[in-house]
């Protein structure tokens, strides 16, 4: 269950809004925040929240590349694999984080901390190969500073 | 060369709301609220031919007066910075360097068109820029450039923010206010168009941040002075290039519309990295079909990019080396719209899949003739998609049939790529 708190917050985000379902995105990302993942419960609160059905909620929340339906690692890396980092060798940077982390773009590390996802450009195009993880973003990606990033972002969580 | 957008720039940092306005910023608000009536401002964007840079070109003035007078209830202004076409990084650059010239044209736009409540929606991942622009809209606020009776005006506005969750199809306008209202981002039909009726019902505009954030010049130099900022008598003002991919200096430059290709190329991107030559390159961001080396003479403003066969688009120039492989660059980029598709209309969801297969097939040495037709045939039927982002698709397709067509049978013939991967 969301904590008091959270759910003063998220009450009065939603009276704040032109009509209470502008607020779903900021609903569903603040929820994510707190459960690490947007919970079956996320999707029952939320709904509660913005005066919507489950069912509304989930067809919001599938759509968007950033709502994680499923559970996720505490860190969610996002490599880009689109054209201009494509261009400098983006598809061999994701191959070589999924080597280093032991999974396949999609996957969870067994350890929870990190998740791989491809995903589209992130507006990062002249600093290519680049790569978002959590909300930090990090570009002119190398073998050797994808290790070192890796290494500092699991000193981050532990 | 005058840069307008990049004139308050500070190296590594972005400028103050003090720097910015010891510099003349808010005095285009000032004089608009003093000494013109919206009409007047309204008429200003018009004679200067600003058309939009966010990849349409569609003219700003015009669009803006397509809202009607009379209708009762409110209506909207809202900023789209849902920037998410691949090879485009000009939003962000500009508004993690300076937030004002945004924050003073939405103002001026709003007052144009009679808006109480503006709207920017931003993409995730530019978090830097949504909090510089938070800060900015405070900063003006406080200090009375925003919110009730500006400057004493009776004019009032407001602007709120709005942090997307990462959806390429959102940029489409009318997806864009699906997605404001908390509705799941397809697109809407058209007619009924957004200056009539968009958001909530209301009469909307939607305009590009780099469009947006040159009406405070337009206000304070006056069309002429815009106008003269372009290369050729044809456009008006500058533009931002933001270049990727094989050249020296991959960075984004306010350029004169009118400078042609080569001139970008060769000058201020530096040329190519050393060892390299140039063998084509994207000219606009995802959606434009390629230009080689022939078109290096064009000037790159929205008509003379159309004539010599692509859109001027986003102004997001991606730049590909003799090494590249033309059939794996479009398959990639065809990828991108197959997994970006909504999914609301048949043609986008199951049409851009199967051309990705017939890439697919091609770039892994199992093409046959017939899919060159097969592709040629897409590239038709793909027109008929609900809204723009499958044609757009198809650009760089149309593109590599015209112009790499001989590359495309060497896959075939040879029956593997006669490329090594890129890098």
């Amino acid at each position: 269950m969301m904590p008091e708190k959270l759910k003063t917050e998220l009450q009065s985000r939603v009276a704040h809004a032109v009509t209470s379902r502008e607020a779903a995105v900021d609903v569903m990302k603040e929820l994510q925040r707190h459960y690490g993942w947007f919970t079956d419960e996320a999707v029952g609160e939320a709904a509660e929240l913005l005066g919507l059905t489950e069912l509304q909620v989930e067809e919001l929340a599938t759509f968007y590349e950033m709502i994680y339906r499923r559970p996720v690692g505490k860190r969610v890396i996002h490599v880009c694999d689109s054209i201009s980092c494509w261009a400098v060798g983006g598809e061999t940077m994701l191959a070589h984080v999924g080597r280093r982390l032991g999974v396949e773009p999609g996957e969870t590390t067994g350890d929870g901390i990190f998740t791989l996802l491809p995903c589209c450009c992130l507006g990062n195009c002249g600093e290519g190969p680049t790569m978002m993880v959590g909300d930090t973003l990090y570009g002119r990606l190398t073998a050797d500073s994808i290790d070192e990033i890796l290494a500092r972002e699991r000193g981050g969580i532990t | 060369m005058e840069q307008v957008l990049f004139r308050h720039n500070r190296p590594g940092r972005a400028v103050t709301f003090a720097e910015y306005a010891g510099e003349g910023g808010f005095d285009a608000l000032r004089k608009a609220l003093r000494e013109l009536s919206p009409d007047d401002v309204q008429q200003l964007v018009i004679d200067a031919n600003l058309r939009g840079r966010g990849g349409a070109g569609f003219p700003t003035g015009k669009k803006w007066s397509f809202v009607p007078r009379d209708l009762p209830g409110p209506r909207w202004l809202i900023c789209n910075c849902d920037e998410m076409e691949p090879g485009t990084y000009k939003d962000r650059v500009l508004l993690e360097a300076n937030p004002y010239s945004l924050v003073e044209g939405m103002v001026l736009a709003s007052y144009a068109i009679g808006v109480r409540n503006a709207f920017i929606f931003i993409r995730r991942g530019y978090e830097t820029a949504a909090a510089n622009l938070r800060r900015a809209i405070a900063e003006a606020k406080d200090a009375g450039l925003l919110g009730e009776n500006i400057l004493g005006s009776g004019f009032s506005c407001d602007i709120d923010v709005h942090v997307s969750a990462g959806r390429y199809i959102c940029g489409e306008e009318t997806a864009l206010m699906n997605a404001l209202e908390g509705r799941r981002a397809n697109p809407r039909a058209k007619p009924p168009f957004p200056a009539v009726k968009g958001l909530w019902g209301g009469p909307t505009v939607v305009n590009n941040v780099e469009t947006l954030a040159n009406i405070p010049a337009i206000v304070a130099h006056g069309p002429a002075w815009f106008k003269g900022l372009a290369r050729i008598p044809e456009a008006s003002g500058t533009k931002l290039f933001c270049i990727s991919g094989h050249v020296r200096n991959t960075a984004c430059f306010e350029l004169p519309l009118g400078i042609t290709l080569g001139e970008i190329i060769d000058g201020p991107c530096g040329g190519m990295l050393p060892g390299r030559e140039f063998k084509a390159c994207i000219p606009g961001g995802a959606s434009t079909p390629f230009f080689t080396a022939e078109q290096f003479n064009v000037p790159m403003d929205f008509d003379a990019v159309a004539k010599a066969g692509s859109r001027l688009g986003t102004g997001g120039v991606v730049v590909f080396d003799t090494a590249t492989c033309m059939v794996a660059a479009t398959l990639n980029l065809i990828s991108f719209y197959a997994r970006e598709s909504c999914g609301w209309c048949t043609p986008c969801r199951e049409g851009l899949p199967y051309v990705r297969w017939i890439l697919e097939e091609i770039e892994a040495g199992r093409g046959a003739e017939e899919h060159i037709g097969m592709l040629r045939e897409h590239v038709q039927y793909l027109n008929y998609a609900f809204c723009p982002l499958a044609p757009g698709a198809m650009g760089p397709v149309e593109g590599l049939l015209r112009l790499f067509e001989d590359e495309i049978r060497e896959h075939i013939t040879l029956g593997r790529c006669p490329f090594k991967r890129s890098m």
